[in-house]
């Protein structure tokens, strides 16, 4: 009954090529806008905005930047946090050693880092493919931790390798509350996501979606496919590696180079399968759901626990909850195997026909 | 001399562990393409059950063994009916997902049922040097890891020859050749991923028993598998001889350059930057560097089946 | 879509909806409560059960025994942290909040989510214990008013270890021209000690070779062919979780007398040793607790606490790590109760437990009374020294279970003292902080 297209006409080319050709999902998008701008800022807790809402976007752009890699152009990636570790020190290290550094600029050259080490490490997706790549990819994930903890330069000689971010001063403005840390990361989070819906649609995307469904095919119609998937490489990495600086800077504030370990790589798939593969809203779903449910399963049996007077041990607790964890994302890939975007899609189908279904 | 032989061989043998684990997931991705993630839960799920049937029960030896191998062929046939069957034709990183989030419910699994609690486990077998070489050559080595070397030589000849000869070993290749032609000539499929994933797990069990007897039976038995995956892309992913000597290779030149690679690194540092580190550690890496050069050259490893690609 | 499958759609969505409506777990008001920062799943799952169940069974005690600290009820609730950093970080802002005096004190429990608190703990004031690993230079107290690394630190432990060894070889001056290797996890825990250890072969004229184990260390043959081949005296094992016990076997396996091992805390419970089996026989630890249940605590807590179905798991009790824990709650107890002589029998918030902790002195008759004697060493605390007493005790694990096999020592704590405070100088000048002691 309210989503309907019927008398939407488009009259110009630019308006059949809108982001959001819909009104009511251009109004959607508004409010979602508009509350993530005004209203969480307004009305949330510390607690949602430091432990919920800024990492759900840190990884939001983390799994946005291996689903341009995974979903986009097809190459299984298991170095995300290794990339995330490349633009953490990176831009740790600008501002350090740059006096005068805004920090901005740092997370943007920490992406750039990232970037070139991303195409270094794309350059074998010419002849590897599938699961030889993913494991190829683990080179990067296990090597470049290690090069950051053997060379002390790059944590500035700290005595136990551990680096601790910088505060976050922009136009003199120090940002240490975690609403204008969160303002901060979802402004940069908005902009790279509307940057990257932008780019899938252009001509690159086009190519990278040829070269995932088909490299051979791609090729004979006179897509460069070495040049294609090193962009691909070096795209997402450059939004892995701000996600990193994010992580370090407005996150955690301290780094240590084992925390970008080969479990934070498999999250970050998580949320792009269970998400969505090749979808930018998947991105966001997949990113909530793998930070939020382990959470709310945490405090549903905890609660749980103490509700029904079960006196649990906690060990069993914890133990619940890893096996929850398993089994739902074994049910999500069961009932829809393309993810919480795909399942968002069938609603919005449904809900076009709503209330009378025929 | 002496002690670069015993680096090379303690390394080979050191290999074979690693082979053991790598031959649970050569198992299953032959039969139905599944890169198998859980395949380092089932070694701890597997040998977790053994010692706490031991431990709880009482039980022998070969008591607690039949019975931790049939909670793996229970496992087996479970994960086949309620995680494999609906996921039948989706992509392989579908499935390949699906295996971790069954990694991290096995993991749950086994602690809820045994406790977190690290056990010990005892085979009998003393992993001491053998004194007739410490004595005669100088040499160090153990005599659990040549039992080792044997155990998975046995393990290698009897799937072999289950492979070749047996009925089942046939349907098996069959399927793993092509699942619909072998659809067509009436294999039934699910019994045969069924069996697979049973026999998976009853490798998983011999790997859980050799690395747990030595470190205890803890859940970082669980990081075993990463020590298998180079193995696997050396080997290449659907060789069961791929799986052996992936790891062989694998496990010697990772130790060679842990002791004769470090020093030369460090001698290269110093002399390109004029600076003196310390770069130990390298085998965290190593194996996945070498195979990622291995692959620059074979894409498809050492004993991997060719594709090609047709448009 | 089949029905089950929506139903159970329907039955998470609702879920989701009652765990964020629910009000967060009961606590009773008026009451002391105290944030947990527990893991019991994971690789080091085993070590977190063990230490944690000891911190809850004894917080149990008092409440069973005297009724809470001074009559005011202790309250807890435990978030399992897996001994991921960012985990942690979620736990304790999750628990920060709760109750009105807030989580009283943390023990991170895990040197990694102890630098994710560092900055944040001074901002919400909440004091955190790290009791033997974090920061080393945190003993300062006029750089970290805010952090207490209580009983020893890793560099106390190293110089420990190096006197140890120096009494075993008939005097620190023997130590000259032997070789010692350290063996340590590759991280930021197995870094820690470099410094101090480099200043002690400096020192004493021992050759000190430093080899690293990857992460989780379950495969240590070339290390241990490393070692074969250099010929230590002795190996210093700096290990955590599967390390330890890798490194226990493989020495076997490779013919390195256990006896000429010596490992910090971290590679002293029965975890490491029971894991690796016969291999361990002989293996020194030093320790920062006794192990056993000859104490009188240990009896109170099996009288109070177990005999009520009220504790954890029995298999626990007397274990290292678990008498570790019960020494850590016994410490933050103390601590409440010293705040409370200042500010009165009610509950404490964050910023009087740290002046209470700041003033600590449980002195061995206090540790009589309270039953522990001597498993732990007598601490008293100050704004300049937030460590304590900075001893170690040496336990060798024979016919298994560990034994005392040095009394109460200490290493070269004049030395210790001066690089922690040029390393707090140097954390100080970076992040612009005024060293200088807290008021109140």
């Amino acid at each position: 009954m309210f989503y309907r297209e019927a008398g939407q006409f488009k009259t110009t080319y630019a308006a059949d090529q809108a982001l959001f050709p819909i009104r009511q999902d251009r109004y959607a998008m508004l409010a979602i806008v508009a509350i993530a701008f005004v209203g969480i800022p307004l009305f949330s807790s510390n607690y949602w905005l430091t432990a919920l809402l800024i990492p759900f976007l840190v990884f939001s752009l983390a799994s946005l930047g291996l689903n341009i890699l995974t979903g986009y152009a097809g190459q299984l990636s298991l170095g995300t946090a290794a990339f995330m570790a490349v633009g953490a020190v990176a831009a740790y290290n600008f501002q350090l050693r740059i006096p005068g550094m805004p920090i901005l600029l740092s997370f943007v050259l920490g992406g750039g880092t990232a970037a070139l080490v991303g195409i270094l490490f794309g350059l074998p997706s010419l002849r590897i493919k599938g699961f030889y790549l993913a494991v190829a990819t683990l080179a990067a994930q296990f090597f470049i931790p290690w090069l950051v903890t053997k060379v002390g330069w790059f944590s500035n000689y700290s005595a136990s390798g551990v680096i601790t971010a910088q505060p976050i001063v922009i136009f003199g403005q120090a940002l240490d509350t975690p609403r204008e840390k969160y303002l901060l990361v979802l402004c940069i989070v908005a902009l790279m996501a509307l940057l990257a819906k932008n780019l899938v649609r252009s001509r690159i995307g086009r190519a990278w979606m040829a070269v995932r469904d088909m490299d051979v095919a791609a090729e004979v119609i006179g897509i460069r496919i070495l040049r294609t998937k090193l962009i691909a490489f070096a795209v997402s990495s450059f939004y892995c590696g701000v996600a990193g600086a994010l992580y370090a800077f407005a996150y955690l504030g301290s780094v240590e180079p084992d925390g970008f370990n080969l479990d934070l790589s498999f999250r970050i798939l998580f949320m792009v399968i269970v998400g969505g593969v090749g979808s930018i809203l998947g991105s966001f779903l997949g990113a909530a759901f793998i930070t939020l449910m382990p959470i709310l399963l945490d405090v549903l049996l905890t609660a749980g626990s103490h509700a029904f007077n079960l006196n649990l041990e906690p060990g069993v607790t914890s133990m619940m909850q890893l096996l929850v964890f398993g089994a739902l994302i074994i049910f999500f890939l069961i009932v829809e195997p393309h993810g919480l975007a795909r399942l968002w899609q069938i609603t919005k189908e449904k809900l076009r026909l709503w209330p009378f279904p025929y | 001399m002496s002690f670069f032989f015993e680096v090379l061989i303690g390394g080979l043998l050191a290999g074979v562990m690693y082979s053991l684990v790598a031959l649970g997931f050569v198992l299953i991705y032959k039969a139905s393409g599944v890169f198998n993630f859980a395949q380092g839960a089932m070694v701890f799920f597997a040998a977790l059950t053994f010692v706490g049937l031991q431990e709880k029960f009482g039980l022998p030896f070969w008591g607690a063994f039949v019975l931790a191998l049939a909670a793996m062929v229970v496992l087996g046939i479970l994960t086949e009916r309620i995680v494999l069957r609906p996921l039948v034709n989706q992509p392989q990183i579908t499935l390949f997902m699906a295996t971790i989030g069954l990694a991290f419910f096995i993991e749950g699994l086994a602690q809820l049922i045994w406790g977190t609690n690290v056990r010990r486990l005892d085979l009998g077998i003393k992993d001491e040097p053998i004194p007739f070489l410490l004595e005669r050559f100088d040499m160090a080595l153990s005599g659990f890891d040549l039992i080792a070397a044997v155990v998975a030589g046995v393990l290698v000849t009897v799937l072999a020859v289950f492979f070749q000869v047996t009925r089942v070993g046939r349907a098996l290749r069959a399927v793993a050749d092509d699942h619909q032609a072998a659809l067509a000539v009436g294999i039934p499929l699910k019994q045969i991923w069924a069996i697979v994933w049973s026999v998976a797990g009853f490798v998983a069990l011999i790997a859980g028993l050799m690395w747990g007897a030595r470190n205890g039976v803890q859940f970082a038995l669980t990081f075993v598998a990463l020590k298998a995956l180079p193995v696997l892309i050396i080997g290449g992913f659907e060789s069961v001889t791929g799986a052996i000597v992936g790891g062989l290779i694998i496990g010697a030149s990772e130790k060679l350059a842990e002791i004769y690679g470090v020093p030369f690194l460090e001698w290269l540092v110093r002399m390109l930057f004029n600076i003196s580190l310390t770069l130990g550690g390298i085998e965290l890496w190593f194996a996945y560097v070498m195979a990622l050069l291995f692959l620059l050259i074979r894409p498809e490893g050492l004993f991997g089946e060719k594709r090609i690609d047709r448009v | 879509m089949r029905a089950w499958k929506k139903t159970v759609i329907a039955l998470l969505a609702l879920a989701g909806g009652v765990a964020i409506v629910l009000p967060v777990a009961a606590q009773q008001a008026g009451t002391q409560f105290m944030g947990v920062l527990g893991y019991r799943v994971g690789p080091y799952g085993a070590n977190g059960a063990a230490f944690f169940t000891g911190f809850l069974d004894y917080l149990a005690l008092v409440n069973e025994r005297e009724g809470g600290i001074n009559g005011v009820k202790i309250s807890w609730e435990e978030c399992e942290t897996e001994y991921n950093n960012a985990k942690g970080v979620e736990c304790y802002e999750r628990l920060k909040t709760r109750n009105e005096t807030g989580p009283t004190a943390i023990h991170p429990m895990s040197t990694g989510i102890t630098y994710g608190l560092i900055d944040k703990a001074p901002a919400d004031k909440i004091p955190l214990i790290t009791l033997g690993y974090g920061r080393t230079d945190a003993t300062d107290g006029r750089v970290f008013p805010w952090v207490f690394p209580i009983l020893s630190n890793y560099w106390d432990a190293a110089t420990g270890i190096v006197k140890f060894i120096g009494d075993r070889e008939g005097g620190g001056d023997k130590l000259k021209g032997k070789k010692i290797v350290l063996l340590y996890h590759d991280s930021a825990y197995g870094k820690e000690p470099h410094p101090v250890l480099e200043a002690e072969a400096a020192k004493l004229g021992f050759e000190l070779k430093l080899i690293p184990v990857p992460h989780p260390g379950n495969e240590q043959q070339s290390q241990w062919l490393q070692i074969r081949q250099y010929k230590p005296d002795w190996v210093i094992l700096w290990g955590w979780g599967v390390m330890s016990a890798t490194a226990l076997s493989t020495a076997q396996k490779v013919g390195f007398p256990r006896d000429k091992m010596v490992g910090n805390w971290w590679a002293g419970s029965e975890i490491d040793t029971e894991a690796a089996g016969p291999a361990s026989e002989g293996y020194y630890a030093a320790s920062l607790n006794l192990a056993g249940k000859d104490f009188g605590v240990v009896k109170d807590v099996e009288k109070f606490v177990y005999a009520k179905g009220k504790g954890g798991d029995p298999k626990l009790v007397g274990t290292v790590l678990w008498n570790r824990g019960l020494a850590a709650a016994m410490y933050t107890v103390e601590a409440v109760r010293t705040a409370q002589g200042k500010f009165g029998k009610k509950p404490m918030t964050g910023e009087q437990t740290r002046w209470g902790i700041e003033n600590l002195n449980v002195d061995q008759k206090r540790l009589d009374q309270l039953g522990f004697a001597t498993m732990v060493p007598p601490l008293k605390l100050s704004c300049l020294d937030h460590g304590g007493s900075g001893l170690v005790r040496f336990q060798k694990w024979e016919g298994g279970k560990w034994k005392p096999a040095s009394d109460w020592m200490s290493g070269d704590k004049v030395m210790v003292r001066k690089m922690v405070e040029e390393s707090a100088a140097k954390y100080a000048t970076e992040k612009g902080i005024t060293a200088g002691c807290m008021k109140g």
